[in-house]
């Protein structure tokens, strides 16, 4: 316990490492946070969701703190529900006979200086056999009406405005998002459009044809930041991802960690006491594996057999086995083995194994600590760079798999760039923090670096 | 022979007269031995990759799909043939598979065919790529692989010469001046280099190609290709910046801590203090007393930056479309195109091997105990 404390001390003495240790507990915490308050098969359900999940959430929205620095131009999404009593008026008055009318209107305020990103409108109607009708209508602060056309209403009809031919005619080309909101006095003769601030109103002229039937609408006006991480192609809010990441890539790390060093410590180890042809089988299987193609291998077991991520931690912790490492600890078994506390070991006839595990092991595991924490970082990547070519676990949501969504959308092309930064910052982040320890670690731990 | 006679005979006969032939012969034998080791190695790195590909059952259905094409268009084009009825077509052909499928032994067990592959991959006789073909519109996969080679070498050479260069000088210079600011902020920099080469490369195209617009996002040359030499060259330059940029800011800071600290060491030794006391110049030092015997390390170490970067370069190429071996490998995974997966596996453990073998020649020529046969270690 004292030389627990005593170990902290020194590594607090390099600010750096005590850079390293927040850093690395910020993403323990998030972690344990992520797994708590995320359980698992809800990410995935969330993650590999469509519409029904990510329906009324902007495609490739930016981050909501983005405004900060930019100020009313990205309007944030407003939606409008008839089911929900509040903001949306409802009017109901009979026709004739069984007809009725079914009015709904929708105001709203919009405040923003640029223009949302898209526009749908959702009707739903219920009704046995003569379906509803619904006439749209589109009012601007400034008075006008823009028609959007007439449909009768099924049980769910998903009514696109951004992309109706009919309405951009109308607009003069504009995109819907763009011309409905668009300030007539600006925008002509190739100027750039300005919104118009105010309180806009969607009207639906609706009429029901039988006792029971209805007529409901919801208004999704996109707009172009979302919540902490933004949104990416597909909707989905990025945030779970980069939440999941951190337990993901903190597990494979450090497993893959654990794995490869306690394994390479113990052959070591073992491979010096014994000797002779044990000695040299090892040494030779550690050649031959310095020149195997680490990664090309890892690219074919995740094209040909599974991408599952806990295979792939099986296979890179094999590999790493019989890794240099080996040669290292060797040199400093081999001096271990003639100190005189091992002779007086072997004197009084303790077994080979009891040597090797309870003797000479222990004697130099401090070293392996540094390695082991440098190590880390470099799996946390590998995994990323898995993800990067396409090799990501099919299920889970990781860091790996943000970017390469980014990239085969093509995000730095388009300007997405919050899309790459995000995750790219949470790795970075994890391989700084570990790395600045290691360093940090590798100097108290190897005394020679010290003076240095 | 024993260290003993050795040194009878040094002391016996002028010095450079018995040198020389037993120098060449020791490294002759050095370097033969490595060439063995190696070539053992990768006989067994193929064979697992062989292993890996076979078990999904993947080599041996391509080739039978193969083999069946091949017979069915041979079989087309036979006016005689096309007379008969199907059945008759059918039986022909069953009968003609039969006897090829006999003839490349797909009929043995799988040891003896896993040993055939491993001969076919070797040779990288692999046959005809799926749906990849070289820009020549061959689909051999030999040519596909063959037309890849350079725009990798280019890369990788010149990032690697540039980083062992700088790295060595400027870990020289530091070790000149240790404790100074920049020293201790080279040091500070160190760990950034746990983030690969890709990454920064992401960066690097966010900011010049993205942002800036000042270099390409990726790519080798420009559309159209250069006719011209120098305009040729000029593009190449230009689309090879970012991707070596990144190599270099990946692995600089590393190599010149790693380097640094190394020397720094070997700055303390006693001889080194002793060629202070002689009141040699600190060039001189450096040269002969620092850098000399420092010189098999460096080379090992330079050994392990090439296969580590041999294998980084495959996303890093991705990245920036840059058209070499790791890009080819990622096409051919994602359009599964196995014959061409295979073959570039083998083709980078090749060349892994290769630059490795070479640098152990470099090795036997700088190490004096290769070179004057240091005691064997029992």
């Amino acid at each position: 316990m004292k030389g627990l404390i005593g170990f902290f001390r020194e590594l607090t003495r390099y600010r750096s490492a005590v850079l390293g240790i927040l850093i690395i507990g910020g993403l323990i915490a998030l972690a344990l946070y992520t797994v708590v308050a995320l359980p698992y098969h809800e990410a995935i359900r969330l993650w590999r969701g469509g519409e029904e999940i990510w329906g009324d959430y902007p495609r490739n929205a930016l981050p909501q703190w983005v405004t900060i620095f930019t100020g009313d131009s990205l309007p944030r999404s407003i939606i409008l529900d008839s089911r929900q009593e509040g903001s949306v008026y409802k009017e109901s008055k009979e026709v004739s006979g069984e007809m009725r009318t079914a009015d709904i209107i929708m105001p709203f305020e919009y405040t923003s200086t640029g223009f949302p990103s898209e526009i749908n409108l959702f009707l739903a109607g219920k009704s046995t056999a003569k379906k509803p009708q619904a006439t749209m209508f589109w009012q601007t602060p400034d008075g006008r009406q823009i028609p959007l056309g007439d449909t009768t209403v099924g049980t769910v009809e998903r009514f696109a405005i951004s992309i109706d031919q009919r309405l951009i005619r109308r607009l003069n080309g504009l995109s819907p998002e763009v011309g409905l909101f668009a300030d007539p006095a600006t925008g002509s003769s190739g100027a750039k459009p300005v919104p118009l601030q105010g309180r806009y109103q969607l009207v639906i002229e609706g009429l029901t044809f039988e006792e029971d039937s209805t007529l409901e609408a919801r208004l999704v006006v996109y707009g172009q930041v979302y919540g902490l991480a933004g949104t990416d192609h597909r909707r989905r809010d990025i945030t779970v991802a980069l939440l999941w990441g951190t337990p993901i890539a903190l597990a494979f790390g450090f497993l893959a960690a654990v794995g490869s060093t306690l394994t390479t410590f113990t052959i070591a180890a073992i491979g010096s006491w014994f000797g002779g042809w044990l000695d040299a089988l090892i040494q030779r299987i550690t050649e031959i594996n310095a020149v195997l193609p680490t990664l090309p291998i890892l690219i074919l077991i995740g094209t040909f057999y599974t991408r599952n991520i806990w295979v792939i931690l099986g296979v890179v912790i094999a590999l790493g086995i019989f890794s240099l490492g080996i040669k290292n600890y060797r040199s400093m078994f081999l001096q271990v083995r003639e100190m005189p506390y091992i002779e007086a070991a072997h004197a009084y006839g303790a077994s080979n194994l009891r040597i090797v595990f309870q003797y000479m092991m222990p004697k130099i595991a401090p070293v392996l600590i540094p390695s082991f924490v440098t190590l880390i970082p470099t799996f946390v990547f590998l995994e990323a760079s898995l993800s990067v070519l396409g090799l990501g676990d099919p299920v889970l949501p990781t860091w790996g798999k943000v970017v390469n969504d980014a990239y085969t959308n093509g995000a730095l092309y388009k300007g997405y760039y919050y899309w790459v930064l995000e995750p790219a910052f949470l790795l970075m982040l994890a391989g700084l923090g570990f790395a600045v320890v290691g360093f940090a670690l590798d100097r108290i731990f190897n005394p020679r670096l010290r003076e240095l | 022979m024993s260290t003993e006679t050795l040194t009878k005979r040094q002391w016996a006969l002028p010095r450079i007269g018995i040198r020389v032939p037993d120098t060449l012969a020791r490294i002759v034998k050095y370097v033969l031995y490595r060439g063995v080791a190696l070539f053992v190695t990768v006989i067994i790195g193929v064979y697992l990759t062989v292993l890996i590909a076979n078990m999904g059952g993947y080599l041996d259905t391509i080739r039978i799909a193969q083999i069946q094409e091949a017979i069915g268009a041979d079989l087309m084009n036979d006016q005689a043939i096309r007379q008969l009825p199907p059945s008759e077509i059918r039986r022909i052909m069953d009968e003609r598979i039969a006897i090829e499928v006999k003839r490349l032994r797909l009929d043995q067990p799988f040891f003896l065919r896993s040993i055939n592959y491993l001969t076919d991959a070797l040779t990288l006789n692999l046959g005809r790529a799926e749906y990849l073909a070289s820009n020549s519109g061959s689909r051999q996969v030999r040519l596909v692989l063959a037309e890849r080679i350079p725009a990798t070498l280019v890369l990788s050479a010149t990032a690697n010469l540039a980083l062992f260069f700088t790295a060595i000088f400027a870990a020289l210079f530091l070790s000149r001046r240790y404790g100074s600011l920049l020293d201790r902020l080279v040091i500070a920099m160190a760990p950034t280099s746990s983030v690969p080469a890709w990454f920064y490369g992401i960066f690097l195209i966010l900011i010049f190609a993205s942002l800036l617009h000042v270099l390409p996002f990726g790519g080798m040359v420009g559309t159209p290709v250069p006719e011209s030499m120098p305009a040729y060259a000029a593009s190449l330059l230009k689309h090879m910046l970012l991707p070596v940029a990144a190599l270099v800011l990946h692995s600089i800071f590393i190599g010149i801590y790693n380097w640094r600290t190394f020397f720094l060491i070997y700055s303390s030794e006693d001889y080194v203090e002793m060629a202070k006391a002689k009141g040699l110049t600190s060039r001189a030092i450096e040269r002969r007393y620092i850098l000399r015997p420092t010189l098999p390390p460096i080379v090992t170490s330079f050994a392990f930056t090439l296969i580590y970067l041999w294998q980084g370069a495959i996303i890093l190429e991705t990245v920036f479309a840059w058209p070499g071996l790791g890009r080819l490998l990622y096409q051919a995974i994602s359009i599964f195109d196995v014959p061409v997966i295979v073959g570039n596996v083998v083709l980078i453990a090749y060349l892994l091997v290769t630059s490795v073998f070479l640098l152990d020649i470099v090795y036997a020529l700088l190490d004096p105990r290769v070179k004057v046969g240091g005691e064997k270690r029992s």
